[in-house]
């Protein structure tokens, strides 16, 4: 009979606010920013030739498009040049003399476009970053913007 | 036997358990138990609402989270905040010009979110100053003081910002009337009754949220208090609270609590729109500054305008009308139909409920009583709706929930009061710790309210939170109102005093195309450096200007040598960073102002005139990278007529060979 009386009194307590418990869940849909805008990281499927953004493969000229370079010079200017030299000298960041013979046009296209999530994920930014340790900013350039720099780090590289 | 001894054990158990369970008892325990919940939004996840409240003597406007509470941003606007170089930087001085010049300080009372159709549109959020009376504009692409207008005529702009329903107008109502600026104001004061004037503004907002102060009319002189636009078939039409009817200019704490009806002063702004028009404005000489912000500049700009359009309401009949409303009338709340306008007679025990309906028909039917200076003033029972009875003591200010219901602070008796709008009964009451003032539902002033939260702002917590000396906190408590019963689910202090706030649903605001960072081309500063190569020193005489880049985690130039005694340095730091959240500080030795914080892309200037000679340390404030440390420089300030030579440079001045 004890045994009975408890158990009533703990059912008792746990009904007396266990409504309202669960109203609150449903008062509180606050959107989940991150819901949409994580996608799945599954590093494997990172291609680290490629890099990762919206560059898949690249057009080069034979020759250099010495237009496209002076366009890329004038905005590595501004955004660019407070951190990186031409020669092979590291500064904030590392120097360009080499970088397309190093990697791949559309790597480069994509990782001075995208940096965030290739700092993230490819293994030999992660060793850059480990010596530089400042991330390279997101610099906000456009798509022509970054087809421009990549021909005047050709042109540092010497392509005629 | 042993079955009924079991039943009302039962009962006795099931009874205490629930009494004891959630029954609060006092205010400390005044909570139940899933308050936490509601209030409680997850590490990394976002609130519902943002919620724009006033800082009222801090001057500034803080934006909270709702239903956390969490602090996220004190957008300066009327104060200097040497934090952000706001009234610092040369570019932001201009915001705080005034006919009175430089203006450092006001008194931010309220909030006011701009509306289309009666509805928050999340556009701009305006503030006004109550001390040397102005209007401000918030943009909230930026969270930054897009425009400031001062209003002539007035002392004490404390009936504002509101604005009709399609931000058409924002208005403002002098607090203090004063003799006009137009005429002398050289005179005694105790000849309040024939020199005084009150003049309410009417501040036209352009489609890109410009303001012009398209006219003012003048009123017998009177103290304004508060005011709301009419809505729906009220659109048209704003409705002003006055006190100090007695016309008292000492000891008003007596002397303008004599009668026992003060007025709710409704303005058919339509019909002073006719009267421009027809060329019924006079125009008189005044002074006012006007300041705006460039974006593209990234500097503000002060013109000092010299002339406003006056209409008289005494001598245009049609204008204004008064309404009778009991003892010195506070809050003037418009719900949202339109049809009931709430006024509440602060030194009252009962709550006047106005029908715009009867209003009409009484001005149709000329149900007048008499004049006051010149204006109809209609009969108190033929615009009144009915009254609140005994609702409690000090009513202040109403807002609504959609559903009907609306929902009245009383300071003197510190609670919140639901009542039924048409029934105009009495629903429900919660306490509030202590002397609430305004109150706040997410567009509760509006024609959609979104009504599930409601929050206090509280003029004393005395006992609340953990003491801190002679000052303590002031504070806002949240209730959750989805249902028949309002909950309190949290407390949190505020900045300032938090004299009324306005809530709009987050996505508004988030998704409105907030800016991210300023495009480094499309800065048109006058001192920009667009790059490294761009940056120098060059001297105007005893000018020096500083040419300088920021990126993580440098300056360019970062050595200056040649900066005299008597020189004025002026460093212009152009933010080099083309991403979110990455800006740079700029803070140098013995500066008497604030630093400077630069946002992305942007240019801000900091004047520096170095006192002494010596060697003057300058670094970046806002911690950047992990080479944030490292982000300094040296400038060297030689004896005035030194022969050192102006130079600058990064990287390139190395050490000195020792022998």
């Amino acid at each position: 009979m004890k045994k009975l009386l408890l158990t009533v009194l703990a059912l008792s307590l746990m009904t007396a606010c266990g409504k309202k418990e669960k109203e609150a869940e449903e008062y509180n849909p606050a959107a989940d920013p991150t819901a949409t805008e994580t996608t799945a990281k599954d590093p494997s499927s990172y291609d680290p030739k490629r890099g990762e953004g919206k560059f898949t493969t690249v057009e080069l000229g034979a020759t250099l498009d010495q237009a496209m370079a002076s366009k890329g010079e004038e905005v590595a200017a501004v955004k660019c040049t407070s951190c990186h030299k031409m020669t092979d000298e590291k500064l904030v960041g590392p120097g360009w003399k080499g970088v397309t013979e190093r990697r791949r046009p559309e790597w480069i296209m994509n990782f001075i476009t995208n940096p965030d999530p290739m700092i993230d994920k490819d293994p030999e930014v992660q060793a850059q970053l480990e010596i530089c340790l400042v991330r390279m900013p997101n610099q906000g350039l456009s798509d022509d913007d970054a087809r421009h720099i990549l021909e005047y780090m050709r042109k540092n590289d010497g392509v005629k | 036997m042993k079955n009924k001894f079991v039943k009302a054990i039962f009962t006795i158990a099931l009874g205490s358990a629930l009494l004891t369970s959630c029954k609060p008892k006092n205010s400390s325990d005044a909570v139940s138990g899933d308050a936490a919940q509601k209030a409680y939004v997850a590490p990394g996840k976002y609130d519902e609402f943002y919620n724009f409240v006033s800082g009222g003597f801090s001057g500034q406007l803080s934006v909270y989270g709702l239903p956390s509470g969490r602090l996220f941003r004190v957008i300066p606007v009327f104060s200097v905040d040497p934090e952000k170089g706001w009234g610092y930087s040369e570019e932001t001085k201009p915001m705080l010009n005034t006919s009175n010049g430089f203006v450092p300080w006001d008194d931010l009372h309220h909030t006011e979110l701009s509306q289309t159709n009666g509805e928050v549109d999340g556009r701009w959020v305006f503030g006004n100053a109550n001390n040397t009376p102005r209007i401000a504009r918030i943009d909230l692409k930026t969270f930054k003081t897009a425009e400031i207008i001062e209003l002539p005529n007035s002392g004490g702009n404390h009936s504002s910002p509101f604005i009709t329903e399609n931000t058409e107008y924002v208005v403002a109502g002098t607090r203090f009337s004063v003799p006009a600026d137009y005429d002398n104001g050289d005179v005694a004061i105790n000849t309040y009754k024939e020199n005084f004037k009150g003049h309410i503004s009417f501040v036209k907002v352009g489609k890109e949220g410009e303001m012009d102060l398209a006219f003012q009319i003048v009123t017998p002189g009177v103290n304004f208090d508060l005011s709301h636009a009419g809505k729906g078939k009220s659109h048209g039409w704003f409705f002003f609270s006055c006190y100090n009817t007695e016309q008292a200019n000492t000891l008003l704490e007596v002397n303008a609590s004599q009668r026992d009806k003060d007025f709710i002063m409704a303005v058919n702004w339509k019909k002073a729109e006719e009267y421009i028009k027809a060329g019924k404005g006079k125009k008189q000489a005044v002074k006012y500054a006007h300041n705006k912000w460039n974006e593209k500049t990234h500097t503000a700009t002060s013109e000092i305008k010299n002339e406003v359009l006056v209409l008289d309401a005494a001598a245009l009949k049609d204008i204004c009308y008064m309404i009778p409303c009991p003892k010195s009338p506070h809050g003037c709340d418009v719900d949202p139909t339109g049809e009931y306008i709430v006024g509440s007679g602060k030194l009252a025990a009962l709550i006047p409920v106005f029908s715009f309906d009867k209003l009409m028909g009484a001005i149709k039917d000329k149900k007048f009583e008499g004049e006051y200076g010149g204006i109809p003033v209609v009969k108190y029972e033929a615009a009144l709706h009915g009254e609140v009875q005994k609702p409690g003591l000090g009513p202040l200010h109403t807002e609504f929930d959609g559903r009907g219901n609306a929902y009245t602070t009383f300071f003197v008796s510190s609670e919140v009061v639901k009542w039924d709008i048409k029934s105009l009964k009495v629903l429900d009451r919660v306490p509030t710790y202590y002397s609430v003032g305004h109150l706040c539902i997410p567009g509760g002033d509006s024609k959609k309210p979104f009504g599930k939260y409601l929050i206090a702002y509280n003029k004393i917590t005395k006992d609340r939170y953990l003491p801190t000396g002679p000052e303590l906190a002031q504070s806002a408590q949240i209730f959750d109102i989805s249902g028949d019963k309002m909950q309190l689910i949290l407390d949190f202090p505020t900045i300032g005093e938090p004299h009324y706030a306005q809530a709009a649903p987050a996505d508004l605001i988030r998704n409105n195309g907030q800016l991210k960072f300023y495009k480094i081309a499309d800065n048109n500063h006058p001192f920009v450096t667009k790059g490294e190569k761009e940056a120098k020193v060059t001297r105007q005489g005893n000018q020096v200007h500083v040419y300088m880049t920021s990126i993580r985690s440098h300056f360019a130039p970062d050595n200056i040598e040649g900066i005299k005694l008597g020189d004025e340095v002026y460093f212009h730091v152009t933010n080099l960073e083309q991403d979110w959240d990455v800006p740079h500080g700029f803070a140098i030795k013995g500066a008497d102002n604030g630093e400077l914080l630069i946002m992305p892309g942007e240019t801000t200037t900091l004047k520096w005139v170095p006192k002494k000679v010596g060697m003057y340390p300058m670094y970046c404030t806002d911690f950047c990278s992990a080479l944030h440390q490292e982000m300094q420089g040296y400038v060297r300030v030689s004896p005035a007529g030194s022969s050192v030579p102006l130079t600058w440079s990064v990287g390139t001045n190395l050490p000195k060979a020792t022998k």
